[in-house]
C-alpha cells in the first residue's frame, strides 16, 4: 500500500511540461524557417562567392557582370534570390538579398540611398500587415542580417564603409567582415582587424553585438564564445571550386604557392562566420530584427503620426489658443527683439525730456 | 623640335662611301655615353592607385632599398600629390630618382574631380619645362627635368574588371603620360581567375580608345622580348620587403599560412617582368616618348592657344617676333579695358552708397522732426495743465482769503453784538 501510494505521489508530482522543448521543436520543423540574409559591398570583393560558399550552393549561375564604362554612372538596384533548402527535415527558405552597383560609380553619394528605403519599405509593409484585419498570411520579408564586405586592400574603413554603416545600423544586423583575406598574411590580418574595430569604434557604428552567454553554461562554450567575439570582424575567403588537399576534395582556391582551404580555421574565419550565422546565432539575428530594429521603427512611426495629428489640429482652429504649450522659438525671438527696441526708444524719449527740461530751465 | 624622322640629307644626293682603313668614329655612341653618365640620369615616376594598395611597397622593392613613408589615411578631402626625390647610385651611374605619390585617390565617396589634380601636376611639369626653354638665358642641360616619365596605373584585383574610376582617369591621362597598368596585390587572384582578368581588362582599355604604353619593338636588339611582354600586359605582382628562407636561400617573399608567395619568382607573379621592361630595357625609350611625344603635344597645344601658327593663310612661316608683338598688345589693350570696367564699378558703387546714406539721413532727420512735435505737443499739454492747476490754486486761494476774512469779520460781528 505504501509503496503505491509513493508511486502515485511521484506520478502526481511529475506534470509533464518538460516536453514543451520538443513539442517547439516539432512545430517548428513542421512549419519550417525562413531567412533574409543582405549581402552589401563594391562588385569584385567575393559576395556572390562567399554565398555560395555558405549555403553550399550556386545561386548566380547566369549572372551578367556589368563592364567598366556602364558602371561610371551605375545606380544602386536590390534583387532578391529566394531559394528553399533542406537539410535533415528542416526546410529554410532562404533569401538573399543584393545590392548590385553600390559603390562602383564614380559619384557614390548618397549610394546608399536605394537601400535605406528599401529597408523602410519593408518595415512600412510588414508595420501595415500587422496593423491589418486579416493576419493570418502575413509575408515577413525584414531582412535579418546584413553581411558588409569591406575590402582588404586598405588600411582600415573608407569613408564610403562608415556612411554606408551608419545609415544602416539601426535597421538591421550589420555584421562586417573582410573580403578576400587571401591577400592578407596573419600579421597583416590582426592589424587590419585592430583598425577595423577601433574606427567602428570611434565612428559610433553599432554592428550586431552576440549575446552574452549566462554564467551558467559550461566553461568550454564561454572559452568558445569570447574567442568567437575577438575575431570580429571576421576575414572570410569564399570558393565555387572544389581542389584536392592533403588527400581530401575540400572548397578551396588553388595558387602556385599553395592551397587555400576555405573551411581550414588557420586560413581564414569562414567557419566562424558559418558557425555564428547558421548554426548558433541565426535565431537571435531574427529576434533582434523583430525586437529591436522594428520595434523602433514602429515606435518612431507612430510619434510621428500622432505628432503630425496634433500639428494639423492646431492650425484648423481659427483662434489662437493661449497659452500655446511650445511657442516657437522663431516667434519668441521676434518678441523679446521688438521689447527691448520699445524699451530702447523710451529711454531716447526719456533723456529728450530731460534735456528739453533743462533747456526750459 | 621634334625632328626626329627627318633624315638631314634628303634633299641632297646621298653617296656612300667606302673607307679605307679605321677612322674611329665608332666611338661616338661610347663618347656619348662616358658624357650621359657624368652627367646623371634623371627618371620620374607617378604611382597613382587607391590608398593601401601597395605603391610604396612596390617601389621599394622595385628598387631594392627603404624610401621613408608614412601610411596615408583614408578620410583626406581630395587628391593631392607628393612628389619626393631621391639620389641613387648603382655602379657608376647616378641616378635622381623622384617618385610621385597620390595621396587620397579613390578615397572619396564623389570622386568625379580626382583625376584633376593628377592632370594638373603632370601639365605644371610640363609648362616649368616649356618656360625654361622659351627663355632668353636657359640652362636646359643642367635643368632639373621633373616631367613624368612613366605612370604606374595600379589596378585592384577584383577579379571582375577595370573600376569605373579606372577608365575615367586613364582616358583622362593616356594623352599626357605613358601608362602601364598593373594588377596589384596579385597573391589573391589564381592563375585561370588572372587570364581572363587580363584579357578582360586590355578589352576595355582598347575597346574605349586607351592607349596605354607599348614596349618599343623598332630596334631589333630587343624587339623580341619586347613583344613577348606586350603580350603580358597588364603585369600581374607582388611586392614585398621582408625575406623569407626558401630552401636554403633567403629571398623576399610574404609568407602565408598555406604557401609562400616568392616576389621574384615567375610563375608566382610578373614582379620580375615589370622590372626588366621597366628599368633594365625600356627606361630610356619612356624618357625619350615623354619629350618626343607627350611634351611636344602639350607644348603644341599650348602654343597654338596663344595663337602661334606656324604658317600664316599663305603658307609663309610666320615669324614668332610679330605673333609675340601682336599677342602682347592685344594683352595690354585688354588690361586697359578691364581697368575702365573696374574704375566705372567703383564709381557706381561709390554713388550707390551716397545714395543710400542720403536716404537713411533723411529718414533720420524726420523721426527727429516727429520726436520734437510730440515732445512740443506734450509739453503744451503740461503747460495747459499747469496753468489749470494754478488757476485752481488761485481759486483755492482766494476762496480761503475770502474765508479767513470772513471769519475774521464774524467775530468782530459776534464781539459787536454782545456788546
Amino acid at each position: 500500500m505504501l509503496r503505491s501510494h509513493a508511486e502515485d505521489s511521484e506520478d502526481k508530482q511529475y506534470v509533464g511540461f518538460a516536453t514543451l522543448p520538443n513539442q517547439v521543436h516539432r512545430k517548428s520543423v513542421k512549419k519550417g524557417f525562413d531567412f533574409t540574409l543582405m549581402v552589401a559591398g563594391e562588385s569584385g570583393l567575393g559576395k556572390s562567392t562567399l554565398v555560395n560558399s555558405l549555403f553550399l550552393t550556386d545561386l548566380y549561375k547566369d549572372r551578367k557582370l556589368l563592364n567598366a564604362e556602364e558602371r561610371i554612372n551605375q545606380t544602386v538596384e536590390i534583387t532578391k534570390h529566394t531559394v528553399d533548402i533542406e537539410e535533415k527535415g528542416v526546410k529554410l527558405k532562404l533569401t538573399i538579398v543584393d545590392t548590385p552597383g553600390f559603390g562602383d560609380a564614380v559619384n557614390n553619394n548618397e549610394c546608399w540611398k536605394p537601400i535605406t528605403d528599401y529597408f523602410d519599405q519593408q518595415f512600412e509593409q510588414y508595420f501595415r500587415d500587422e496593423s491589418g484585419l486579416n493576419r493570418k498570411n502575413i509575408l515577413d520579408n525584414r531582412v535579418h542580417c546584413c553581411l558588409y564586405f569591406i575590402p582588404p586592400f586598405g588600411h582600415g574603413l573608407r569613408p564610403v564603409d562608415v556612411e554606408f554603416m551608419k545609415a544602416l545600423h539601426e535597421k538591421v544586423n550589420i555584421i562586417p567582415l573582410i573580403s578576400k583575406a587571401d591577400c592578407l598574411t596573419p600579421n597583416e590580418v590582426k592589424k587590419l582587424k585592430d583598425r577595423v574595430r577601433d574606427e567602428i569604434e570611434r565612428f559610433g557604428i553599432k554592428v550586431y553585438q552576440f549575446p552574452e552567454c549566462d554564467s551558467d553554461e559550461e566553461e568550454e562554450f564561454k572559452q568558445m564564445d569570447k574567442e568567437l567575439k575577438e575575431c570580429t570582424p571576421f576575414a572570410v575567403i569564399g570558393s565555387n571550386t572544389v581542389v584536392e588537399a592533403r588527400g581530401q576534395r575540400v572548397r578551396g582556391r588553388l595558387y602556385p604557392w599553395g592551397i587555400v582551404e576555405v573551411e581550414n580555421q588557420s586560413h581564414c574565419d569562414f567557419v566562424k562566420l558559418r558557425n555564428m550565422l547558421i548554426r548558433s546565432h541565426m535565431h537571435d539575428l531574427k529576434d533582434v530584427t523583430c525586437d529591436v530594429h522594428y520595434e523602433n521603427y514602429r515606435a518612431h512611426c507612430i510619434q510621428e503620426m500622432t505628432s503630425k495629428l496634433a500639428q494639423e489640429n492646431r492650425t484648423d482652429s481659427p483662434l489662437p489658443i493661449l497659452p500655446l504649450p511650445t511657442p516657437d522659438v522663431e516667434t519668441e525671438r521676434l518678441i523679446k527683439m521688438k521689447d527691448e527696441e520699445l524699451k530702447r526708444m523710451q529711454e531716447m524719449l526719456e533723456k529728450m525730456q530731460q534735456q528739453m527740461h533743462e533747456k526750459d530751465k | 623640335m621634334a625632328a626626329t624622322d627627318v633624315d638631314i640629307f634628303s634633299n641632297e644626293e646621298k653617296r656612300n662611301l667606302n673607307l679605307g682603313g679605321h677612322v674611329g668614329f665608332d666611338s661616338l655612341p661610347d663618347q656619348l655615353v662616358s658624357k650621359s653618365v657624368t652627367q646623371g640620369f634623371c627618371f620620374n615616376i607617378l604611382c597613382v592607385g587607391e590608398t593601401g594598395i601597395g605603391k610604396s611597397t612596390l617601389m621599394n622593392t622595385l628598387f631594392n632599398t627603404m624610401f621613408e613613408n608614412e601610411e596615408a589615411s583614408h578620410y583626406q578631402n581630395g587628391v593631392y600629390l607628393r612628389p619626393r626625390t631621391y639620389d641613387l647610385q648603382e655602379s657608376n651611374v647616378h641616378l635622381k630618382l623622384t617618385i610621385v605619390d597620390t595621396v587620397g585617390f579613390g578615397d572619396q565617396i564623389n570622386k568625379e574631380e580626382s583625376y584633376k589634380p593628377i592632370v594638373d601636376y603632370i601639365d605644371t611639369q610640363f609648362e616649368n619645362y616649356l618656360q625654361e626653354e622659351l627663355k632668353i638665358k636657359r640652362s636646359l642641360f643642367n635643368y632639373h627635368d621633373t616631367r613624368i616619365h612613366i605612370c604606374l596605373y595600379f589596378i585592384a584585383p577584383t577579379g571582375h574588371s577595370l573600376k569605373s574610376l579606372d577608365l575615367v582617369t586613364m582616358k583622362k591621362l593616356d594623352s599626357k603620360v605613358n601608362i602601364i597598368p598593373i594588377i596589384a596585390k596579385a597573391d589573391t587572384i589564381s592563375k585561370s581567375e588572372l587570364h581572363k582578368f587580363k584579357i578582360k581588362i586590355m578589352s576595355e582599355l582598347v575597346s574605349n580608345g586607351v592607349q596605354i604604353y607599348q614596349f618599343p619593338t623598332d630596334d631589333e636588339a630587343v624587339t623580341e622580348i619586347n613583344s613577348s611582354m606586350n603580350a603580358h600586359l597588364p603585369f600581374a605582382v607582388v611586392g614585398s620587403v621582408e625575406e623569407v628562407k626558401v630552401g636554403n636561400k633567403t629571398v623576399r617573399a610574404r609568407q602565408y599560412p598555406w604557401g609562400v608567395v616568392q616576389v621574384e619568382n615567375e610563375s608566382h607573379c610578373d614582379f620580375v617582368k615589370l622590372r626588366e621592361m621597366l628599368i633594365r630595357v625600356n627606361m630610356e625609350d619612356l624618357r625619350e616618348q615623354t619629350h618626343a611625344r607627350h611634351y611636344e603635344l602639350y607644348r603644341r597645344c599650348k602654343l597654338e592657344e596663344m595663337g602661334f601658327k606656324d604658317t600664316d593663310p599663305d603658307s609663309q612661316p610666320f615669324s614668332l617676333q610679330e605673333t609675340y608683338e601682336a599677342k602682347r598688345k592685344e594683352f595690354l589693350g585688354d588690361l586697359q579695358r578691364k581697368e575702365e570696367e573696374m574704375r566705372q564699378m567703383f564709381v557706381n558703387k561709390v554713388k550707390e552708397t551716397e545714395a543710400e546714406l542720403k536716404e537713411k539721413e533723411r529718414e533720420l532727420h524726420e523721426k527727429f522732426e516727429q520726436l520734437k512735435r510730440m515732445h512740443q505737443e506734450e509739453k503744451r499739454k503740461v503747460e495747459e495743465k499747469r496753468r489749470d492747476l494754478e488757476e485752481e490754486m488761485n481759486a483755492f486761494n482766494k476762496r480761503k482769503v475770502a474765508a479767513e476774512t470772513l471769519s475774521l469779520s464774524q467775530p468782530l460781528k459776534k464781539d459787536k453784538d454782545r456788546k
